[in-house]
């Protein structure tokens, strides 16, 4: 068989030189989102305390709106506007806060937000999933009915009362985040499910005695991981939005965390004057959230194909 | 095929009672609204009084039960924020101001990504294709507040051609419709490119081809024409989605729509205002999603068994 198979490409026209090698890895592997990723998300929010140039959270009043490193000075007298210093290269806040640094420390509170909610949901709707998919019956409607629920729920305005009542903290962005977004796990899940309990190889492991929670954990799990994981990596970058939302509606984090939602909230009134304030975490939002989806895309045509219409 | 729908309807019927109770205990759970209405100095008399007159003196279940049978007699319940109005009859007020809002997004994305689907369709696997891919990734990448600000920053202060908040004018939709409208291109982006696709594989099209028509007019007519039926199907679920995404962006323009008058209502702990939008729009959800579903079932009979 060795000897029959196909070459990638016609050997008299591959072209072997550097740059066109490099462009192939490029155009195959996920590599600039994966760089993106690291750079603005991943290293500042492990790193945070070694990274950041400046304090997060106290900030000095002396400094308080410089723009960004690149904006010139311009104008003279009382109209003079300052220009931006390499101290502080995406300029500061309306109390002097560095920017940068905030924008880092913001890297770590939207991935652990992320990362929490999102193994919460997943544990929550795939042991749902798998044993409303395995045992079916009573179990299974009553499931398919609360994610029917989970999923009709407005997902601002539910987050918004919800956060009402419980008050805005970390506790209450976990909680909002896991009641909306189990329910997706559950119902893929028990599809999958569905569809593996019924091939050969389970009905005989039964035959061979084993007990319904070694088929599920043992035989049923591992198929459905590849699944898990596509819709994991294509929510991170939802979960981050919707933090953000929250935050910036005064429904997430508590001030004075470093939350990028928060940070455009307290840009909002200064677009007039100070747009940088603004801007810069929308930016930060923007390029991890895009690389989480792109990356999330390969993923999905590398892992599961099926989840196409996710 | 009676029975599916039956069936889906009676599921659908469960979920939006379900929301209803939910969403009616966490307002209850959210504070006692007397604390907001009533001055300091009230007695403990003023507080009876005002609480038998809203029936918040009664235990939870009996107030949830005529809560309902309220609903059936078209009662949402009287807002606490605007005595003497309806819930439903505030709601209904600014539904207008809404769905105008929602049309608008509706036609930015599809003005949007029914033409880049169709020439990343043309253009598969080339760089086009992916500068196609990314410009819609990005509409659901980009936080839709902070795309509103940048509009703000960019239209309002900077250039001075649109008003910032408001309604009354066309030039109050642009901005709101392209932020809400935005975040909806890439899913109607790649329907429109997987349609587009198969249509140009089949038999018609290159039968136009080789009758010689120029290749704009294979493209854009007989192709397009036939390839637009997925993304429409869909456009009932991006009204959906962006009445629902208007809590926001209304709240950055100051919009009068549902939204605003959502956290308004949620401000000032009016409970039958917020309960009334968030069943509104849960039935807006369901609705078109069980519609959806029947449409479905009707194309492919298959999708009727197996649920």
């Amino acid at each position: 068989m060795a000897n029959i198979a196909i070459p990638n490409s016609i050997p008299g026209q591959r072209r072997t030189t550097g740059a066109w090698r490099a462009l192939g890895t490029v155009r195959r592997y996920p590599i600039f989102p994966v760089a993106i990723l690291l750079i603005v998300l991943v290293i500042p929010a492990v790193f945070a305390n070694w990274v950041a140039p400046h304090d997060p959270v106290v900030g000095k009043l002396s400094n308080r709106l410089v723009p960004p490193f690149w904006v010139e000075a311009e104008g003279e007298g009382i109209y003079a506007k300052s220009g931006g210093t390499t101290a502080h290269l995406l300029g500061t806040d309306k109390q002097g806060r560095d920017i940068l640094s905030r924008i880092i420390f913001g890297a770590r509170v939207s991935l652990t937000v992320a990362a929490i909610s999102i193994v919460m949901a997943g544990i929550i709707g795939t042991t749902l999933g798998l044993m409303a998919g395995y045992f079916g019956g009573n179990l299974d409607h009553l499931v398919m009915r609360l994610v029917d629920i989970g999923l009709s729920m407005p997902a601002i305005l539910f987050a918004l009362v919800l956060a009402t009542v419980l008050g805005p903290s970390f506790q209450t962005v976990i909680i909002v985040i896991v009641t909306i977004f189990w329910a997706r796990y559950a119902r893929l899940v028990r599809g999958e499910t569905l569809a593996i309990k019924s091939q050969d190889f389970v009905s005989r492991s039964r035959v061979a005695g084993a007990s319904n929670t070694r088929i599920i954990v043992r035989h049923i799990f591992p198929n459905v991981v590849n699944t898990i994981i596509v819709l994991a990596t294509l929510e991170v970058g939802q979960v981050i939005l919707l933090e953000s939302t929250l935050s910036f509606l005064g429904a997430g984090l508590p001030r004075p965390t470093p939350a990028w939602g928060l940070m455009i909230a307290n840009g909002r009134e200064l677009l007039v004057t100070s747009w940088w304030v603004a801007a810069m975490p929308g930016v930060a939002i923007l390029l991890s959230v895009l690389s989480m989806n792109l990356l999330g895309d390969w993923l999905r045509d590398r892992l599961d194909p099926k989840l196409r219409n996710v | 095929m009676q029975r599916f729908i039956l069936i889906r309807l009676f599921h659908s019927v469960i979920a939006l009672i379900a929301v209803s109770v939910i969403v009616f205990g966490l307002g209850r759970l959210s504070g006692n609204p007397l604390d907001t209405l009533l001055d300091v100095d009230a007695t403990a008399d003023d507080y009876a009084r005002v609480s038998a007159y809203w029936g918040l003196d009664q235990p939870l279940h009996i107030q949830y039960l005529t809560y309902v049978g309220n609903v059936f007699t078209g009662k949402f319940g009287e807002s606490i924020r605007f005595p003497g109005q309806d819930a439903l009859d505030l709601l209904l007020g600014r539904l207008p101001a809404t769905l105008e809002l929602a049309s608008i997004a509706l036609v930015v994305s599809a003005l949007i990504a029914v033409p880049l689907g169709v020439i990343v369709a043309v253009k598969k696997d080339t760089g086009i294709d992916l500068v196609g891919k990314i410009i819609a990734l990005m509409g659901q990448s980009l936080p839709n507040f902070w795309l509103a600000l940048m509009l703000i920053w960019v239209f309002s202060v900077y250039l001075e051609w649109l008003p910032t908040s408001g309604r009354g004018t066309w030039k109050n939709l642009v901005m709101p419709g392209v932020a809400l409208g935005y975040f909806q291109v890439a899913a109607l982006m790649r329907l429109t490119r997987s349609s587009m696709l198969e249509v140009l594989d089949t038999e018609y099209v290159k039968l136009a081809r080789i009758k010689g028509l120029k290749e704009w007019r294979v493209i854009w007519k007989h192709s397009l024409r036939n390839a637009l039926i997925a993304p429409i199907t869909y456009f009932g679920l991006i009204l959906g989605g962006a009445m629902t995404g208007s809590v926001v962006i209304e709240s950055v323009f100051s919009y009068p729509g549902v939204g605003q008058l959502a956290i308004d209502a949620l401000r000032a702990k009016d409970f039958s205002v917020v309960q009334s939008v968030v069943i509104f729009f849960a039935g807006i959800y369901i609705g078109a999603n069980l519609l959806v579903d029947i449409l479905y079932a009707y194309l492919d009979p298959r999708i009727r068994y197996t649920h």
